[in-house]
């Protein structure tokens, strides 16, 4: 889950890290008042989950108060990769005189977490990362020590960091490590950490993601969340908590374990067939599940067929065939449907499917032909 | 032979009264795995009759292993305390772990993997199905009728997926050594290269089937084990290769994986090490055959 920049500041604020000053507003009137406030030009600074903000025109410059209000009324109702912005951050614009890098997140290979920091910070570290990746100190945390003041210096003098950055980085460092600890963030960054015209130093932007697995352990953040996604019928699928990608062709797919179903869409495709979504029902799902699985694909207008591929394990054929039933009961569906069911339980479910409308296949490769036949044959 | 576990493992079943748990622990017994406790906190003294057997119920693990001699332990409890489950285990003495419960926080399972190691124990998953020696000991939630006994290791990241190309191998009469489905959460106990590794050195495996995913950079990590380490040859399968790419990650994790990720970047890293990468489950078995000279 990510949580917003003005979000993220007011942890490190908590932590003690030197932050800009300034306050979250959703009006122009607030944006005039903060900076007024404020009483020096000011940031405003888009509040939405894409990257790229600042290339998109949503972060300006407002030198008055007025200024601010005029800028504010582009910002606040645009739209930055599909997500329309509704908040805004009104900061005191810094004086930069240097940016810096400084970054914890999870290596999956090291199964460690892994620090990084760099003397060229700013919106470019991706490009940083993949022409001068030496410019990138980086070092794994032991989880029986953590991190540690002989590794920061090390990381300070790895980055070459000028003397002023390399004897302030280390409390900024600090701080951003229990916040990752703290929160079970998956990503905690400040990017940049800059160096101002008076030699301070302050985090200008914050990033931090948090593990979705462990949003039981802080209920006052899980109430952050929001809707990431700008296609209605993704968000809608996600508020019934199912894992649903929408695509842009006409088959609808279904099935359990991501494997299974990013495979059904390759067949399909390789069958000449035209994937209009991935939905994996997970593990151990109940008939409801199903229903309510169905009954998402169907949202998508485009669907003219559905494509069920089931391999049960945990999850048990004879559950997967009553939810199918269900929604033929109550759902005036239109689209055949081609069901392959196999494993635990899967003769079960298949003696309760019979008789029903549904198409049998064998194999996965034997309903995505059918499907697309199926599908084909409606069109012409 | 096999890799992990054989007709000589001893079993417990950690959450083995829940749902799930004892679902499974029947389905473990109907296969002959030699199940011989289950711990749920609380309701020591119980047993589990199935199937002709009858297992006993620890309230620790501690007892468990006292009392049984148990050296593998099936993971079954809810993600908050998966993590304490494990810890249990290890620190009980049974080295041997095989987690399937699916959400245990990233920050948990890195302390957690840090300690199976220090104890020199084994761990597959979390988030996974499993593994099986066919014929002689399940330890999973997999459906066992599609297994068969014979020559081939199969490693697989996702679970239903494993089950569709083991199907495939069985179909076409190439039974298998072990089956292991490692898990696909961020930080997981065995790596393909572990899995690798385990096969490379057992005698009875012939060929290895290895099953990927788009994402991460562990299936361009395993051709390059492949091609430095192995002698035995390897077919491979990649799932998500008209995947529109996926959403993108923060600085820091582009940063760690650089552009490595894509089916594309697999496909090659894996035709440079001399492994053929099938198009469709039902390739597996001819380029298996191709490989092995039959």
């Amino acid at each position: 889950m990510k949580i917003h920049e003005y979000q993220g500041k007011e942890i490190l604020a908590k932590y003690g890290v030197p932050v800009p000053q300034g306050r979250v507003a959703s009006t122009p009137d607030e944006v005039e008042t903060i900076a007024r406030e404020l009483g020096k030009p000011v940031v405003v600074k888009a509040q939405v989950h894409a990257g790229g903000r600042g290339k998109a025109g949503g972060i300006k410059l407002g030198k008055t108060p007025e200024e601010a209000r005029a800028v504010a009324e582009q910002i606040l109702g645009m739209d930055i990769k599909g997500l329309t912005v509704e908040k805004v951050l009104v900061e005191e614009a810094a004086d930069i005189k240097e940016e810096y890098y400084l970054g914890i997140t999870t290596d999956r290979a090291a199964r460690r977490n892994i620090v990084m920091v760099s003397k060229e910070g700013g919106i470019e570290i991706e490009i940083v990362a993949e022409e001068n990746p030496d410019a990138i100190a980086k070092l794994h945390l032991d989880p029986a020590i953590g991190l540690q003041d002989f590794q920061i210096r090390q990381l300070g003098f790895d980055a070459k960091l000028p003397p002023v950055a390399l004897k302030g980085m280390g409390a900024f460092l600090k701080a951003l490590y229990r916040v990752y600890l703290d929160y079970d963030c998956s990503l905690a960054e400040i990017n940049p950490l800059i160096l101002t015209g008076e030699g301070k130093l302050i985090a200008a932007d914050a990033k931090v993601n948090l593990d979705d697995n462990a949003l039981f352990r802080h209920p006052d953040l899980a109430q952050y969340q929001e809707e990431q996604e700008d296609d209605p019928i993704e968000a809608e699928a996600h508020k019934r908590g199912l894992t649903y990608v929408r695509l842009d062709g006409d088959i609808g797919i279904i099935g359990n374990g991501a494997g299974l179903v990013m495979t059904t869409l390759d067949v399909v495709k390789r069958e000449g067939g035209s994937p209009a979504n991935f939905l994996d029902i997970g593990g151990g799902a109940k008939a409801e599940v199903v229903t309510k699985a169905i009954d998402t694909v169907l949202l998508d207008k485009n669907v003219k067929g559905i494509f069920f591929n089931i391999f049960g394990g945990i999850t048990r054929g004879d559950e997967v065939a009553k939810g199918m039933l269900e929604a033929i009961a109550t759902m005036n569906i239109q689209v055949p449907i081609v069901v392959r069911l196999t494993g635990t339980r899967a003769e079960e479910g298949l003696a309760l499917l019979e008789g029903s409308a549904l198409t049998p296949a064998a194999t996965m490769q034997e309903g995505a032909q059918k499907i697309v036949a199926l599908v084909n044959q409606k069109a012409a | 032979m096999s890799i992990l576990i054989n007709k000589d493992t001893r079993v417990l079943v950690q959450g083995a009264t829940g749902r799930e748990g004892l679902f499974h622990t029947q389905q473990m017994l109907e296969y002959g795995t030699n199940v011989v406790a289950g711990v749920t906190p609380g309701k020591g003294g119980q047993t589990i009759e199935h199937a002709g057997k009858s297992v006993p119920v620890f309230n620790t693990v501690k007892e468990a292993a006292q009392a049984t001699q148990a050296n593998v332990s099936i993971i079954f409890v809810p993600p908050p305390f998966g993590s304490d489950a494990i810890l249990e285990a290890v620190d009980s003495g049974v080295t041997g772990i095989v987690c399937i419960t699916e959400g245990i926080p990233i920050q948990d399972m890195m302390k957690t993997y840090r300690f199976v190691k220090e104890r020199d124990g084994w761990m597959i998953g979390p988030n996974c199905p499993g593994l099986i020696t066919p014929g002689e000991c399940k330890i999973g939630i997999m459906p066992a009728h599609i297994f068969s006994q014979g020559d081939i290791g199969v490693v697989s990241r996702s679970g239903t997926l494993t089950y569709e190309l083991v199907d495939e191998l069985t179909r076409n009469g190439m039974g298998q050594t072990t089956c292991v489905g490692i898990g696909g959460d961020p930080i997981i106990g065995s790596s393909f290269v572990d899995v690798l590794a385990w096969f490379e050195k057992d005698p009875a495996t012939k060929a290895v089937v290895l099953s990927g995913e788009i994402g991460g950079n562990d299936e361009e990590m395993a051709a390059d084990f492949i091609k430095n380490h192995m002698t035995k040859p390897v077919v491979a399968f990649i799932a998500g290769k008209t995947a529109p790419p996926g959403k993108q990650m923060g600085h820091a994790g582009a940063i760690v994986s650089g552009s490595a990720g894509s089916a594309q970047s697999k496909v090659e890293a894996f035709t440079a090490a001399n492994v053929p990468v099938a198009d469709l489950p039902s390739e597996v078995p001819g380029l298996l055959r191709e490989k092995l000279g039959l």
